[in-house]
């Protein structure tokens, strides 16, 4: 306990982002329309592949003959850049159907 | 110099984060709101590139291409229909990788730094549960797995056996490999108890709730490594996923925790016609289906006695102008006996200015309707009633309707659930592709042509 205790007080800016990012999140989507539900829940997945930049650095710092690391470490990357571009293809298909329509009267 | 332009690429990208999410809540920014975010992905990676000391770029970059072609790959060719199971399969690859990440880290990580350790673990146990969550959910959107009733308890149980793990393995002192993977196979069983019991019908709620899971194992993987990039985005899609998880329910006039903790069997709801007393009509407010209105391509209106109650005939020939203007076909679907006299809607609407050749007769009209995207359905009830073709012992059995269910989305805008002149419940009502608007017919109309007119 207070270790935890210890380590948020030495970390509090990282907790300060936190919280207002808890807020920044609720704020900016209070008003969505009921089609856009799955594109939004979609899109915000492809964003919650981000971690795809830890999974870059764990493989990057790997030390290249401990074989197991390496292969756990590939395995992530390759998981989040999956969860990135299909991500972000499957959203964009979907939004399709949102673009303007030609030959307006 | 380097380390700051990483950093400086990473606030970019959390700004470019939040816009993205932004834009993608308004239909017409959407687009352009998931390519901004995408941005903001593409210069968090590169910036990550960056970071000094980075080996195995070679492993790192065969990855990514087929990390890449598979993401692409299974996004182009996915059926339209099949799009919520691979979202939830991407957001399970997603989850996987942070529990992967954490898995790596603790061989790395010294075993008294308690507070980091702490960090590990929820990694480590959300990351397997959003893994294996997403991968029932998939199964069950799939039709592959079956709803199956297990006691919930039997979860907290084994949620209750992980997080107990978690405190003996941070407190033991010493490096516990073994326990950790244990860790992670009681964190991925707890998934699929987490998900199993919960109904067919429910699934997107619980995407969306594994989805903001995904996101806050992101933000404890960026506080493993003191990067913000991965804590605000995380957070961002933590809290935002969470809420469109409300949302959702809402949409679907369920509660969360009705879905989570009482949830077997409500798929079977919809089983026998006639027996609507334990269904539930899903209900639309005037702002959404104005947006559904306006970007449609071809809108049927299929007008009954309650528009002539309620006067509305020419609040509807606005909205069919307003609707026009927009680039929307508007038609009429007129059934033969709607209102109460033959003919009765084709002289309403002819008051209002109505152009003759848009109000189409009801066979003619049937035709059309499956490549329909919304029918609106004013103040009608037995004219689109779908037992008088398939329930026998209905008492309008037999007689032609408008069988407005064949469109894409039906929007029925009544003033109360009460049932026709026939006085038999509607199917329709309860149907997956119906919305209910409430209200009085003039009121409503009025209200969906100032908010399309807003758009």
């Amino acid at each position: 306990m207070e270790a935890i205790i210890e380590y948020i007080s030495s970390n509090q800016q990282e907790f300060y982002v936190f919280i207002l990012a808890i807020f920044v999140g609720i704020e900016v989507i209070s008003k969505v329309p009921t089609v856009l539900h799955t594109p939004l829940m979609s899109g915000s997945n492809a964003l919650s592949g981000v971690v795809i930049v830890g999974s870059i650095i764990v493989l990057g710092k790997t030390d290249p003959a401990n074989y197991l690391a390496l292969s756990l470490g590939f395995l992530a990357v390759l998981l989040a850049t999956l969860n990135v571009v299909g991500g972000f293809a499957v959203t964009n298909r979907m939004l399709e159907m949102f673009k303007k329509k030609p030959g307006k009267k | 110099m380097i380390l700051q332009i990483i950093d400086i690429c990473y606030l970019v990208a959390v700004v470019l984060f939040i816009l993205g999410i932004k834009m993608m809540s308004h239909p017409d920014s959407a687009r352009r709101g998931n390519g901004i975010a995408l941005s903001g992905m593409l210069l968090a990676i590169i910036a990550s590139f960056l970071t000094p000391g980075l080996d195995n770029l070679i492993l790192i970059i065969i990855a990514m291409a087929l990390g890449t072609i598979g993401g692409l790959y299974s996004a182009k060719t996915v059926q339209m229909t099949a799009m919520p199971q691979l979202v939830s399969f991407f957001n399970g690859m997603g989850g996987a990788a942070a529990a992967l990440i954490g898995l790596v880290e603790y061989g790395d990580l010294p075993v008294d730094d308690i507070g980091k350790g702490s960090v590990l673990m929820a990694s480590l146990v959300i990351g397997s549960v959003s893994f294996s969550g997403s991968m029932i959910a998939m199964g069950k959107l799939q039709g592959v797995i079956k709803d199956i009733r297990i006691n919930k308890i039997l979860g907290f149980l084994v949620l209750a056996a992980a997080v107990g793990l978690a405190i003996y393995v941070l407190n033991s002192g010493e490096p516990q490999p073994i326990l950790v993977y244990l860790l992670i196979f009681l964190s991925l069983i707890y998934g699929l108890l987490f998900v199993y019991p919960i109904g067919g019908a429910d699934m997107p709620v619980v995407i969306s709730l594994l989805n903001a899971l995904t996101g806050v194992t992101a933000a404890t993987t960026g506080l493993l490594y003191d990067n913000k990039v991965m804590l605000m985005g995380g957070i961002l899609v933590g809290s935002a996923g969470l809420l469109l998880t409300l949302l959702m329910a809402k949409a679907m006039n369920r509660s969360v925790s009705n879905i989570l903790f009482t949830s077997f069997g409500t798929a079977s709801g919809a089983a026998a016609p006639g027996q609507s007393g334990d269904q539930v009509a899903k209900e639309i407010n005037t702002y959404d289906t104005a947006i559904l209105l306006a970007y449609a391509k071809r809108v049927v209106v299929v007008p009954g006695y309650g528009l002539a109650v309620a006067q509305a005939q020419h609040a509807v020939h606005d909205l069919e102008k307003i609707l026009e203007e927009k680039g929307v076909e508007v038609t009429y679907g007129i059934h033969p006996v709607a209102g109460r006299m033959p003919g009765h809607m084709n002289v309403l609407l002819a008051e209002s200015d109505v152009s003759y050749d848009k109000l189409i007769e009801m066979d003619d009209m049937n035709e059309q309707l499956p490549n329909t995207d919304v029918v609106m359905v004013i103040g009608a009830n037995d004219v689109v009633n779908p037992a008088a073709n398939d329930d026998p012992s209905s008492p309008i059995y037999g007689m032609p309707i408008l069988e407005v269910n064949r469109a894409t989305n039906v929007i029925v805008i009544k003033r109360s659930m009460s049932s026709g002149y026939a006085g038999i419940q509607n199917a329709l009502f309860f149907d997956a592709k119906t919305r209910m608007l409430f209200g009085d017919a003039k009121k409503v109309l009025n209200g969906l042509v100032s908010e399309v007119k807003n758009m």
